[in-house]
């Protein structure tokens, strides 16, 4: 069962890879590269689902956070404007914030002490 | 891809290079047994890898707004990403989430039982 699970994973991640970068000619190089990084954030997103305690959702969402900006930094040069890096940098405040939240929460504390 | 300068080639192998740190530490994330090390394997290797995308706009676009920025912005997460870890991580070992099994050592534990 563990050998069959490696082997659809596997198998899963290589015919992403194969049918971004082989199959697909047509699509501009920039956006392969975000193609990669959205599958990432699909893998990040089994984590929210079925992570078993709260702190395995807390860090996959902060990882998505972090994850976007490199995306937002792509997609800036994919598209040759400028104000997508602003967007990464207004996401990732948002994100430090709401994980420092999420974190001061879970411990027990209150929000204004 | 044909008509590239010398920056903007060795900007999109470093943006490779970030993607390929993302990649791994999302595989850590997802595989690693426990919150603490799928926290370890993530945060370190996640914010590496976007730091990477980072400096290779920075590479690609030059001295613009776009270059000054994508500065700007790896040293913002540069900043704040081993914080809010760190505050995730004292988080759940004040909130009681169980270690895997295969743990040898837990010197938080001991520190607080001798504290008391």
């Amino acid at each position: 069962m563990r050998v069959f699970r490696w082997f659809i994973g596997l198998l899963f991640i290589a015919a992403f890879f194969v049918m971004n970068f082989a199959v697909f000619t047509e699509i501009p190089f920039n956006y392969k590269l975000i193609n990669v990084l959205l599958f990432c954030s699909l893998f990040i997103l089994i984590r929210v689902v079925k992570g078993p305690s709260v702190a395995d959702r807390i860090v996959a969402i902060d990882i998505i956070g972090i994850l976007i900006i490199g995306v937002c930094a792509i997609l800036a040069i994919a598209l040759q404007r400028s104000y997508f890096i602003d967007i990464g940098i207004a996401w990732g405040l948002q994100s430090f914030i709401g994980t420092l939240a999420l974190a001061k929460f879970l411990e027990g504390r209150s929000l204004d002490a | 891809m044909h008509d590239l300068a010398l920056n903007q080639i060795i900007g999109y192998i470093i943006i490779c290079g970030g993607i390929l740190f993302d990649f791994f530490g999302v595989l850590g994330l997802v595989r690693l047994p426990d919150v603490y090390n799928r926290l370890q394997a993530a945060t370190k290797s996640v914010t590496f890898g976007s730091v990477g995308i980072l400096l290779g706009v920075f590479i690609y676009s030059g001295f613009t707004a776009t270059g000054f920025k994508a500065i700007l912005c790896a040293i913002f997460i540069l900043l704040t990403s081993p914080v809010s870890a760190h505050a995730i991580a004292k988080a759940a070992h004040k909130a009681g989430i169980k270690l895997t099994d295969k743990t040898i050592i837990d010197l938080y534990q001991e520190d607080k039982e001798l504290q008391k």
